[in-house]
């Protein structure tokens, strides 16, 4: 079994633990919106690249084509995009808005900002 | 309409609980619809109580509150006398009620007055409880009811002891008791009471004991030491309470659910076959002594009867724990003669209370002379708790000895004899003071009698306990249907 | 025609309203719409309900494309159950909410909270209806987005972190979802939840799938609170407009339980997850960390709503308990449990939001003399944690019965006693509202408040009376979660 056989889903690990390093790590909230997208593109990867075969066409029958590639994770994978692309939408309009409230978007110094209130 | 019926028996007080309430703005009527209550209550329980007399076993299932387990309603000779000292007993302490409420001036009144009837509506549910789940639904309802009433006063030292209250008696219910229940439900398949008991031929060895021990400590309201604290702490009612529950109602309740448990889920005879129940006797006696020791130490009045109420509680639980048909006809006769003089005592302090606004033993002094009628009701009481004849605490005590003697338990023969000499050194002394000893209080706190009310509560409570020596032949005889149907 | 579409029409109601919401923009339109919406899904879910419980298992091909090519909705007793759940919650809050968040958001905004709100219920119905696995993440991921608004819309600007807090840790969690949806269809070719489950039944347990599992496990765990995943629930619930705190409590947790259980048992199967694996071990070491820590920290909370968000995270390790329990008791208890700690937090937050309005978020002392005040309020209250605490004639009640059969049944004893103890805990932190309720002088924010409208009074009680009705007459409830529960032991294996 050759390593390089599931260097798909290899590189597909390493974003996914990118995002989630750089969601955990940072402190500034935009930059982990950031993580939280590739951690989420990751994951595209793990249903498109499976389903690609290599040259395999779309599966509409034509004259001279007999491979196809799955089409239903690349359907499925657009409605995830769509979703992940709503998500970070609504994530930087709350930073806006939190940056509104707080004239900050860097974590601690919210977080401080709250202890002082309380 | 038929009104022997146990639905009425809940709905009654349930009803004027309603009508309390509304009529909280007119403080005459909102006490006579609590008489009123009261007095429907006691017609209907009587009637209820010819039926059982006659040897038939009212019963009605209310509701399936889980699938296959019922609120169901059974009234038998137990239940029967323990609804009908608590329904009686509440007229008395109605009247008892008005005067104390009034003369205190209490605050919250009306409150008092609806908790008051809700709790005898729990009480009835325990008494004609026709399964383990009504009974229990019905004991934690009484905890939770009883919990305003002790809180009364409000101010922080209350609102402590009313803490410990509920706690004690939720943390042993929901702890211990559910638990039982569940273990019963799951071993037998059923909850209901049967003659005889459920649980023979279902449960074996010192699982036995185990399950007897999670229904003793889970009934905290019987107050078996170690689970007693609630009871001193709840001194902090008001005297009615302390009166109708806390001698009566409450503290009932649990040594009612220990005795009925003990009859008609474990069976008197099997239970008798497994020697893993025999620690039942043990800690029952310990129970008694300690606490009339610990009550040898009080100054307060009503901490000492409150000690005095374990350990006289615990007689009604040492008596069961013999299981012998005498003895256990002395454990329920026991639980009416311990009403009658506890409550009279209570009676008697709260007129004190009323009057003089004295709680501390010290300050009794000569005092027999300035309050006549409540002391010697007070004095009735005490000799009732030694068990004096001719008082109801001597007929009891001469059951509960008979049992003991039928089963050679020596520990109970033993326990019982020292116990009364405690009881004599505790009571007699405040008597002696109060009678023959000079009064010391000062001559700017004058007082008479209590309020009229109050002085014929405790002459009625009081002569009743004289009475029940001499008139015990019915509750004899309801009582030995109990140990008539299963030899 | 309509009645044979009932089970798309539960999720299209409320998912066409919502824009139409936008459209309207009238803040008192918008709100009958929403009432209308909410009402009718909690019709149809009843009908679907009943007719479940009738004739069994309905299978619904939404567009007319079968299964396993098309998305399937599949309703059993299970799902049945929550749907019933979430859809009467929803319609009982509706009525409630106008006048709440009338006081607590702008009212040019109105209509943009309805949307959510509808956007919702429309997700968190849909995640439950549906039988397809992908299609559970999209209407996850609808209710998901809804939600974060829907605690944005506080009015502390603690509420916007808290809220970005959420979306940060949900969207992992749907991600997990979504990467565990994908191994399976990877190992099985097929998205169709019995199509899976028939699949992996023929199948080895392999890496992939254990896997997949896993990834799901965690992913549900994050939304469903699950400790210590539990960490964006208490500021969520403690920032949020009484409403969104009132119906996320009674409803969105609840959901993430039924897709936990949708999992482990019908498409896994409880011999792969729970006699192969330590699955339920965890779990349950999880769930009884949950009882008590979670309890802990709610006794010496301060923010009245705040320790009630913890009593949640407590209550909900009852319910994982139960799943961890995997027998028919247990499993009743938990989906009992489902139904009886929606009613009892929904009347709850409801009656804090009554307090909210008089005096803004209340911290426990400003509870003081709340009973004088307001004494409809300060009863229910007492009802409701009643009712947390597990006393007989409570709903609480009937959960902890069967989590205790359940465990009895099992020889456990030490996890009933666990179960009872953690009870008490229950009784501490709701002991301290009751006492400052009733037996202190009321507090100067107090002072001049009375009692909220009816129309916010009559929804909170309608929680509080579900809390004793379903206590005393449990039968119905407990029969259907028992059926549910056998339906999910049976399931195949």
């Amino acid at each position: 079994m050759n390593i390089l056989d599931f260097i798909n889903y290899w590189i597909a690990m390493f974003l996914l633990v990118t995002g989630l390093y750089i969601v955990i790590a940072r402190g500034n909230l935009v930059k982990k919106l950031v993580g939280l997208s590739i951690f989420q593109t990751s994951v595209y990867l793990v249903y498109i690249s499976p389903s690609k075969i290599i040259g395999g066409t779309a599966p509409i029958i034509v004259p001279g084509m007999s491979v196809y590639s799955n089409p239903l994770p690349h359907v499925l994978i657009l409605t995830a995009i769509v979703v992940g692309v709503a998500t970070i939408a609504l994530g930087l309009a709350i930073v806006v808005r939190i940056h509104e409230a707080y004239g900050t978007i860097e974590e601690d110094e919210i977080h401080a900002q709250d202890q002082g209130t309380q | 309409m038929n009104i022997a019926d146990p639905q009425l028996a809940l709905a009654i007080p349930a009803v004027g609980a309603v009508l309390i309430a509304l009529c909280g703005r007119w403080p005459d009527v909102r006490e006579t619809v609590t008489l009123a209550t009261a007095i429907a209550l006691l017609v209907v329980v009587a009637s209820l109580a010819q039926l059982v007399f006659a040897g038939e076993r009212p019963s009605v299932t209310l509701f399936s509150m889980l699938p296959g387990l019922s609120i169901a309603l059974t009234v038998e000779p137990l239940g029967m006398l323990f609804g009908l000292i608590a329904s009686g007993l509440w007229i008395v302490n109605s009247i008892y009620s008005i005067g104390y409420m009034r003369g205190n001036n209490e605050k919250n009144q009306t409150r008092f007055y609806v908790f008051f009837a809700i709790a005898l509506a729990c009480a009835m549910g325990i008494a004609f409880a026709g399964n383990l789940l009504t009974l229990l639904l019905f004991y934690e309802a009484l905890t939770i009811a009883t919990y305003p009433l002790v809180a009364h006063k409000g101010d922080p030292n209350t609102v402590r002891s009313a803490r410990v209250y509920i706690g004690i008696l939720l943390t042993t219910s929901i702890g211990l008791l559910i638990p039982a229940i569940v273990w019963t439900y799951i071993v037998a398949g059923t909850t209901d009471f049967v003659a005889g008991g459920i649980l023979e031929g279902n449960l074996q060895g010192p699982a036995v004991g185990l399950l007897l021990g999670l229904y003793v400590f889970g009934a905290g309201k019987a107050a078996v030491m170690p689970v007693h604290r609630w009871l001193p702490a709840a001194m902090v009612a008001p005297t009615p309470v302390s009166a109708l529950l806390h001698a009566v109602a409450v503290v009932k309740a649990g040594v009612f659910t220990i005795v009925k448990v003990i009859v008609y889920t474990f069976g008197v005879d099997f239970l008798f076959t497994q020697p893993s129940s025999s620690w039942l006797v043990y800690v029952a006696a310990f129970t008694i002594i300690a606490a009339s020791i610990v009550a040898l130490r009080q100054t307060n009045l009503k901490r000492l009867l409150a000690y005095s109420t374990i350990a006289q509680l615990s007689y009604v639980v040492m008596a069961t724990a013999i299981l012998k048909p005498l003895s256990e006809i002395g454990a329920a006769i026991h639980m009416v003669s311990h009403a009658f003089g506890k409550i009279t005592l209570f009676f008697a302090v709260g007129a004190i209370y009323t009057a003089s606004k004295k709680t501390e033993i010290t300050q009794l002094r000569g005092i027999g002379r300035r309050m006549p009628w409540t002391m010697t009701a007070f004095t009735i009481g005490a000799l009732s708790m030694i068990g004096v004849p001719p008082t109801a605490g001597f007929v009891s005590k001469w059951y509960i000895l008979a049992g003991s003697f039928q089963a050679d338990n020596y520990v109970a023969l033993f326990t019982i004899i020292a116990s009364t000499v405690l009881n004599a050194a505790y009571f007699l002394p405040i008597v002696f003071w109060a009678w023959f000893s000079e009064d010391t209080s000062e001559p700017d706190k004058q007082h008479g009698e209590a309020p009229v009310a109050i002085i014929i509560a405790l002459t009625i409570t009081a002569a009743l306990t004289i009475a029940f020596f001499f008139f015990n032949g019915p509750a004899l005889e309801l009582e030995s249907q109990l140990v008539g149907r299963q030899k | 025609m309509i009645s044979s579409n009932l089970p798309a029409l539960q999720v299209v109601v409320p998912l066409i309203a919502a824009p139409v919401c936008v459209l309207l923009r009238r803040g008192t339109l918008t709100w009958l719409l929403a009432w209308l919406a909410s009402w009718s899904a909690a019709a149809i879910s009843i009908v679907l309900l009943i007719r479940v419980l009738d004739q069994g298992t309905i299978s619904y091909a939404l567009g007319g494309w079968l299964a396993p090519w098309g998305i399937e909705y599949r309703v059993d007793a299970v799902n049945a159950f929550v749907l019933v759940l979430v859809s009467l919650v929803g319609a009982v809050i509706v009525p409630y909410a106008r006048t709440s968040i009338g006081a607590e958001i702008r009212s040019e905004q109105h209509y943009l909270f309805w949307t959510a709100y509808l956007l919702c219920l429309a997700g968190l119905l849909g995640v439950t209806i549906t039988g397809d696995a992908f299609n559970v993440f999209v209407f996850l991921e609808v209710s998901s987005l809804a939600t974060y608004i829907l605690i944005a819309f506080g009015n502390d600007r603690r509420a916007l972190v808290a809220s970005y807090q959420y979306l940060i840790m949900g969207t992992i969690g749907a991600t997990f979802i979504v990467i565990g949806v994908g191994l399976l269809y990877l190992m099985t070719g097929t998205l169709n939840l019995a199509d899976i489950a028939q699949r992996i039944s023929e199948m080895p347990v392999d890496r992939p799938l254990l896997a997949a599992l896993a990834f799901l496990t965690v992913g549900i765990s994050l939304k469903l609170a699950l400790f210590p995943l539990h960490l964006w629930l208490p500021n969520a619930y403690a920032y949020a407009p009484s409403v969104s705190t009132a119906f996320l409590a009674a409803t969105a947790t609840k959901v993430a339980v039924y897709l936990l259980l949708r999992f482990t048992f019908t498409v896994f199967g409880k011999s792969h997850v729970f006699d192969d694996l330590p699955y339920g071990e965890i779990l349950l070491a999880l769930s009884i960390a949950a009882m008590f820590v979670a309890s802990l920290v709610a006794i010496f909370q301060e923010d009245v709503k705040r320790m009630f968000a913890y009593s949640s995270v407590a209550q909900i390790g009852y319910i994982t308990l139960g799943i961890g329990l995997a027998n028919t008791s247990g499993l009743t208890g938990s989906i009992v449990h489902l139904f009886n700690h929606a009613v009892a937090k929904g009347a709850i937050f409801l009656l804090l939001g009554c307090v909210a309005l008089r005096i803004g978020q209340p911290a426990l002392s400003q509870m003081a003399g709340l009973a004088k005040r307001m004494p409809l309020t300060a009863a229910g209250l007492v009802v409701a944690g009643l009712s947390l605490i597990g006393v007989p004639g409570t709903v609480g009640f009937v959960s902890k019965w069967y989590l205790v059969m359940g465990a009895l049944e099992k020889g456990w004893w030490w996890l009933a006693a666990l179960v009872l103890l953690s009870s008490l805990l229950a009784v501490v932190y709701v002991w301290r509202v009751v006492e400052i309720c009733y037996f202190r002088e009321p507090s100067k924010d107090l002072a001049t408040a009375n009692e909220a409208p009816l129309s916010m009074l009559i929804p909170a009680w309608v929680f509080v009376i579900a809390c004793v009705y379903f206590g005393l007459d449990a039968t119905v409830t407990s029969e259907t979660a028992a059926t549910a529960a056998k339906t999910l032991l049976e399931s195949l294996r």
